[in-house]
C-alpha cells in the first residue's frame, strides 16, 4: 500500500541527484516528447503503458540519448475528455515547446488530436487508439499510428474463424465506435470468406453496463454455432461469468477480440475460459530474443510483468527515437519524411511505418485461451505480422482521402 | 412455444436486476426524503461496497464466512456514511439549497482516487457465492441460482424497510422528517442524530447493493458513475421518498431492459431496429415519459414546500460604485491579457477555456438562481450549440461567422421544446426531467454516426482564417462572452428579471398579480439555452473538434459545480466559480498523480469555508459589514 509513495520519493531523489550531477555536462537542450493520455480514466491499461515509456526513455538516455541530446518525456492527463486533450496539446506545444506529440487511448481523443496535429502542423504519433479512421478516413500528413487497428485485430482472427466452418454466428459488442466497427468488419470479412454464414443474433450493450444475464440468455436462445465477442474489461468479466454459469459456451466456438491481453485475461482468474480464439499478448511464453531482453529489463525496472500497454508505450518511444535519429532533426517535415517507411526494433520484432497510410505493421498474437490452474493463459499462439492483414496501397488510397 | 419460454426467462433476469437496482435506489430515496441532499456520492458508496466485500471475503476466506463478509462490507459502508454526515454534511445544512450537492461531488472524486490507491487499477472479480455457485434448470434453460436468491432479496429488503418505517418509532420520525423536518426538530427530536442515522442507513443499503453484486460483476472504478444515474432515475420514477415506488420503478426499468435485449434486432417494415442498442438510454426514456404524465413519479406525492434551512436570498441590488469599478478593472485586464502574456502563450489558451466556462455557468445560473429552476441537464444546450455549429460548418460549408450566429438558435429551439415540458414541473422533478432530456439528446448524438459522428464526434471545426491565431480568437471569445454575460445581467435588472424572481419566490403571488408564471419560466429557460448554445459554439471552434462529452451529464454537473462553488445567490457567483474550477482543474491535474482526490479535497475545503460560495463570501465580507454599520 505504501509502495507507491516511497517509490516515488526514491525516484525523485535519484532524479534530483542525477540532475545535479549531469547539469554541467548537458550542453544541449533535451528533446522533448509531449504525451497526453487518459491516465485516471483507464488506469488498468495506462499504468503499464507509462512504465513502458519510462523504460524506453531510461534506456535511450543511458545510451547517450538521440543526436547527442537527452530525451525528456512530459505527460499530461486529459481526464478522458477531448476538449481537455486539445487544450493540453496546445499547452505542450506553446508552453513546453515539445518537439513531437504522442499518446491517447480512447478513439475520440485520438481523432481530436489527429485533427489538431493537422491544423497546427505538429507531428503526432497515436499510440493506442484503435479506430480505423485515424489512418484512413481522417488520416493526415502529420499523424502516424502504432498499434494494430480495429480492422487489423479482426483480420488477424479471421482466417482461423472462417476455418471453423460455423454457419450460425452470434455477435456481441460494446455500443460505441470500436465495437460497432469491429462488428461491421467481422461481418464483412466473414461474408467474403464464407458466404453461407449468417448472423443469428446481435447484441450491443452499453459500454461498461452490460446486463450480462439477459444478454447471455438472448445469445443462447438464438442457438448459434459460434460467437464473436468484442466485450472487454468489466463487461467481459460479467459476460464470461454469466456465460459459464448458463452454459452458453458449451459446445460453441468463441472468437474474441483482445481477450488474450493480460489487462483483460488476468482479472478473470479461475473464470478464464478454455479454447477461445483470441488476440492478445502471452508475455510468459514468447521466446524471441528481442522480447526476452525487453521482459528482463521490464521486470528488473518495475518488479512486475508487462501488459500489452507496456509494449505499446515502449514501442511508441522507441519509434519516435528511431524516427528522430533517421531524420537527424526534430523538424516536423523531416520527421514525417523519416517516418514514411521507418523500420523500428520492438519487443514484437521489426515493424515499419507504411508510407501509404502511416500505419505501423506491428501485429499481434493469435491463439487459444486456456485455464491453467485458475489462471488464464494463451496457448498454441503465433505472431501475425500486421503487414499481412493490412489492405494494399491501392485499397488504402480509396479509404484515405488525405493521400 | 420456445419464444414464450425465452420471454419468461428474460422476465426472471429482469427481476434479478431489479433487486440490485432497488437496494441502491432505496437508500438514495431515504436520504433525499429526510435530508433533502442530492447525494452524488451514493454511487461511490455502492462501489466501495463491492470493493469492501471483495477484501472482506478475501480476508475471511470462502465458505459460510462469505456471507459474513458481504454483511461486514455493508456495515463498513454504513459507518463511512455516518462519518461523512457527521464530519462534513452536518456543517453545511444551512447553506443555500443544493449546496450539499457540491460536497458530495467532491466526495465522488476523493473516494474514486482512494479506491484506486487502495485496490489498484485492475478489475477485481470476486469468487462465486458458496452454495449458489451453479445454476438450476428453468424452462429448459440454466438459470443462475444466485439470481434466484437476488430475486428474493429485493422484496425482502422492501418488506423490512416497510416494517421499519411503519412499525417503529424511528420509522415514524423518518416519515415525519420527510414531511416537515423543522417541525420534527421543534417537537424535541434530536435532528442531528436522526439525519446521521438516516444517512448511515442509506449508505449501508448502497453498500449492501454493491456487496451483493460481488458474485456477478468485478469491482471496478467505473461503478460509481454507472450506478448513480440509474439510481436517481429509479428514485424519481418511483416518486421521491416512496420506497415501494422505488421497487416498482426498479422492476419497470429492469424488465424493460430485459425485454429490449430479448427483442434484439427486429425488422419493422423493412428497417432493422436494434432494441439492444436502446438499452443505452431506456431508463431515461422511461423517466421522461413518467414525469410528463405523472409529475411526481409513479407513487410519489407532490413535494412538500421545501422549507430550506438556509437563508432566503436577498433581493437583487444594482451594483454600487465599488462593484462597478471592480468589474471595469477585470474587463480591462482581460482585454490587456494577450499583450501582458506574450511571453507565456498558454495563458491566452487557458483563458479562452475559462471564458467559455464562464458563459456556460452564467447561463445555467440564470435559470437556476434567479429563475429558480434547477437544471441537471444544461449541457444539452451547450452540446446542441457545439454540434449545431460543427454540422453547419461541415455539411453546408457555412463560414464560422454564420455558424456562431445560428448555433445558439439551434440550442434555443432545443430549449424551447424541452423547456415546454420542464416548466410544468418543479423542484427536483424538474431537475430530473432536464437530465432525462439531456441524456436522450446525448444518446441520439452518440448513436447517430452518419450525422453527428457517433461516439467519435466530429473533427475539422476550425475557425475562419482571420481568427485562427489564438489571440484573435481570444478577442472574439472575450467580446462574445462579455456580451452574453452583460445581456443576462441586463435581463435580470429589467422587468422580466423581476418577474422571474417573483415567480421563483412565490408562484401563487406572482400569478395573483398577473404574471404568466409558466410563460416567464419558459422564456427564461429558452434564454438560458440560447446563451449556453453560444458557449458551446465558441467551445467547438476553440478545440477544432467535438464529441458527445459536450452534452454528457458530466458536463452538466461541471456547470452545477461552478455555479455552486461561486455562490448561487450572487450574480458574480457563476463567473467566479467557473474561473476557479477551470483554473484549479488545469493546474491540479498537472501537478500530481492523484489529482482527482486533490481537486475534491480543495473543493471540500472551499465548501466548509464558504458555504455561501466564494463570491457569496466576498459579498458578505464587503457588504455585510457595511450594512451592519448602516443599520446601527
Amino acid at each position: 500500500m505504501f509502495r507507491n509513495p516511497i517509490r516515488k520519493l526514491c525516484t525523485a531523489a535519484v532524479a534530483a541527484a542525477f540532475a545535479v550531477a549531469a547539469a554541467p555536462a548537458l550542453a544541449k537542450e533535451p528533446i522533448k516528447i509531449g504525451e497526453i493520455n487518459s491516465y485516471k480514466a483507464q488506469p488498468a491499461f495506462l499504468e503499464p503503458y507509462k512504465k513502458g515509456m519510462q523504460l524506453a526513455i531510461d534506456q535511450i538516455n543511458a545510451s547517450g540519448g538521440i543526436l547527442g541530446r537527452q530525451v525528456e518525456l512530459i505527460t499530461r492527463d486529459d481526464n478522458a475528455n477531448p476538449g481537455d486533450a486539445v487544450r493540453l496539446a496546445e499547452e505542450l506545444v506553446s508552453r513546453e515547446k515539445v518537439d513531437v506529440l504522442t499518446g491517447s487511448f480512447l478513439s475520440h481523443i485520438g481523432l481530436a488530436l489527429t485533427d489538431f496535429a493537422k491544423q497546427k502542423k505538429v507531428f503526432f504519433l497515436a499510440g493506442e487508439p484503435l479506430t480505423d479512421k485515424i489512418v484512413w478516413q481522417n488520416g493526415n500528413h502529420y499523424t502516424f499510428r502504432l498499434r494494430p487497428s480495429t480492422y487489423m485485430q479482426v483480420a488477424m482472427l479471421m482466417p482461423e474463424a472462417a476455418a471453423l466452418k460455423k454457419k450460425r454466428w452470434a455477435i456481441v459488442y460494446p455500443n460505441y465506435e470500436y465495437g460497432q466497427s469491429a462488428a461491421a468488419t467481422f461481418k464483412e470479412l466473414l461474408k467474403a470468406a464464407q458466404p453461407d454464414a449468417e448472423i443469428v443474433a446481435e447484441q450491443a450493450p452499453p459500454l461498461g453496463k452490460v446486463d450480462a444475464g439477459s444478454v447471455v440468455q438472448a445469445l443462447a436462445d438464438a442457438k448459434p454455432d459460434a460467437i464473436f465477442n468484442v466485450l472487454f474489461g468489466a463487461d467481459l468479466a460479467k459476460f464470461v461469468r454469466e456465460g459459464n454459469t448458463r452454459g452458453l459456451f458449451k459446445g460453441r466456438e468463441v472468437v474474441s477480440l483482445l481477450t488474450g491481453e493480460p489487462e483483460y485475461l488476468d482479472p478473470l482468474k479461475d473464470e478464464a475460459p478454455n479454447g477461445w480464439l483470441v488476440t492478445g499478448y502471452p508475455w510468459y511464453a514468447i521466446n524471441t530474443p528481442e522480447h526476452k531482453a525487453f521482459l528482463a529489463a521490464y521486470k528488473k525496472a518495475f518488479n512486475d510483468h508487462p501488459r500489452l500497454g507496456s509494449i505499446v508505450g515502449y514501442s511508441a518511444i522507441m519509434s519516435l527515437a528511431a524516427g528522430i535519429k533517421k531524420a537527424g532533426s526534430t523538424d516536423t517535415e523531416k520527421l514525417i519524411a523519416a517516418f514514411s517507411g521507418l523500420t523500428v526494433d520492438t519487443p514484437f520484432g521489426k515493424i515499419s511505418y507504411r508510407p501509404e497510410d502511416h500505419q505501423s505493421t506491428m501485429g499481434g498474437y493469435v491463439g487459444r485461451t486456456k485455464n491453467e490452474g485458475g489462471k488464464g493463459v494463451m496457448v498454441d499462439f503465433r505472431y501475425i505480422d500486421g503487414a499481412k492483414v493490412l489492405p494494399s496501397a491501392a485499397e488504402v488510397k480509396k479509404l484515405r482521402p488525405a493521400g | 412455444m420456445d419464444a414464450v419460454a425465452s420471454f419468461v426467462a428474460q422476465l426472471l433476469n429482469g427481476l434479478a436486476g431489479a433487486s440490485s437496482l432497488f437496494l441502491v435506489a432505496a437508500g438514495l430515496s431515504l436520504i433525499f426524503g429526510v435530508t433533502r441532499i442530492v447525494n452524488f456520492a451514493h454511487g461511490s458508496f455502492y462501489m466501495v461496497g463491492i470493493y469492501a466485500a471483495y477484501s472482506a471475503v478475501a480476508w475471511i476466506g470462502e465458505g459460510p464466512g462469505y456471507w459474513a463478509g458481504l454483511v461486514l462490507a455493508a456495515v463498513a459502508v454504513g459507518v463511512l456514511g455516518a462519518l461523512i454526515e457527521i464530519l462534513l454534511l452536518r456543517r453545511i445544512y444551512h447553506a443555500p439549497e443544493l449546496f450539499q450537492l457540491l460536497a458530495t461531488f467532491a466526495l465522488v472524486l476523493v473516494i474514486k482516487d482512494a479506491a484506486l490507491w487502495l485496490w489498484g487499477p485492475e478489475e477485481l472479480l470476486g469468487p462465486r457465492a458458496p452454495g449458489l455457485r451453479g445454476s438450476v434448470p428453468i424452462l429448459g434453460r440454466q438459470f443462475p441460482s444466485y439470481d434466484l436468491f437476488l430475486i428474493v432479496v429485493g422484496p425482502l429488503v422492501l418488506g423490512l424497510l416497510w416494517l421499519l418505517l411503519t412499525r417503529t418509532r424511528f420509522g415514524t420520525l423518518v416519515r415525519a422528517a420527510t414531511q416537515d423536518r423543522e417541525m420534527v426538530g421543534a417537537l424535541g427530536v434530536n435532528q442531528a442524530w436522526l439525519f446521521t442515522a438516516v444517512f448511515a442507513l442509506g449508505a449501508m443499503l448502497a453498500g449492501l447493493g454493491g456487496a451483493l453484486q460481488l458474485p456477478r460483476e468485478p469491482a471496478n472504478l467505473e461503478l460509481d458513475l454507472a450506478t448513480i444515474g440509474a439510481a436517481f432515475v429509479v428514485v424519481v420514477v418511483g416518486g421521491m421518498g416512496s420506497i415501494p415506488g422505488a421497487y416498482v420503478a426498479a422492476l419497470l426499468i429492469a424488465e424493460l431492459k430485459a425485454i429490449c435485449i430479448w427483442l434484439g434486432v427486429v425488422e419493422i417494415a423493412g428497417v432493422s431496429i436494434s432494441f439492444s442498442k436502446l438499452t443505452l438510454v431506456v431508463e431515461f426514456l422511461v423517466m421522461a415519459v413518467v414525469l410528463v404524465v405523472r409529475p411526481w413519479g409513479l407513487m410519489g406525492r407532490p413535494q412538500a414546500p421545501s422549507r430550506n434551512a438556509g437563508a432566503a436570498e436577498a433581493p437583487l441590488r444594482a451594483p454600487d460604485r465599488l462593484a462597478k469599478a471592480a468589474i471595469a478593472a477585470v474587463v480591462l485586464a482581460l482585454f490587456a491579457l494577450p499583450a501582458l502574456s506574450s511571453q507565456s502563450p498558454y495563458v491566452v489558451i487557458l483563458t479562452i477555456d475559462i471564458l467559455v466556462a464562464v458563459l456556460f455557468a452564467a447561463s445555467l445560473h440564470f435559470i437556476m438562481g434567479p429563475g429558480g429552476m434547477h437544471s441537471f441537464g444544461h449541457a444539452a444546450y451547450f452540446g446542441l450549440g457545439a454540434y449545431g455549429a460543427a454540422i453547419l460548418l461541415r455539411a453546408t460549408g457555412a463560414p464560422m461567422e454564420i455558424a456562431l450566429i445560428a448555433a445558439p438558435l439551434i440550442a434555443a429551439v432545443g430549449a424551447l421544446v424541452f423547456g415546454w415540458f420542464c416548466v410544468r414541473l418543479s423542484g427536483v422533478y424538474l431537475a430530473m426531467l432536464t437530465l432525462a432530456f439531456a441524456q436522450i439528446a446525448w444518446a441520439i448524438v452518440y448513436q447517430w454516426d452518419a450525422f453527428t459522428g457517433g461516439s467519435n464526434g466530429l473533427t475539422g471545426v476550425w475557425p475562419s482564417a482571420w481568427f485562427s491565431d489564438k489571440r484573435a480568437y481570444y478577442a472574439l471569445t472575450l467580446a462574445l462572452v462579455l456580451a452574453g454575460v452583460f445581456v443576462l445581467r441586463r435581463i435580470l435588472y429589467a422587468p422580466f428579471g423581476y418577474a422571474m424572481r417573483a415567480v421563483r419566490d412565490s408562484t401563487l403571488r406572482a400569478d395573483a398579480i398577473g404574471i404568466d408564471v409558466k410563460r416567464v419560466q419558459w422564456v427564461a429557460f429558452v434564454i438560458g439555452g440560447l446563451v449556453a448554445g453560444l458557449a458551446g459554439a465558441l467551445f467547438a471552434f476553440s478545440k477544432g473538434s467535438i464529441s458527445p462529452e459536450t452534452l454528457h451529464v458530466a458536463k452538466s454537473v461541471d456547470g452545477l459545480v461552478m455555479v455552486l462553488l461561486g455562490g448561487v445567490q450572487t450574480l458574480a457567483g457563476p463567473v467566479v466559480g467557473a474561473t476557479l474550477f477551470t483554473w484549479l482543474h488545469d493546474s491540479v491535474a498537472r501537478s500530481t498523480e492523484y489529482w482527482r482526490a486533490m481537486l475534491g479535497g480543495i473543493i471540500l475545503i472551499l465548501v466548509l469555508l464558504f458555504p455561501q460560495g466564494v463570491a457569496g463570501f466576498v459579498r458578505q465580507v464587503v457588504y455585510g459589514r457595511r450594512e451592519a454599520k448602516g443599520g446601527s
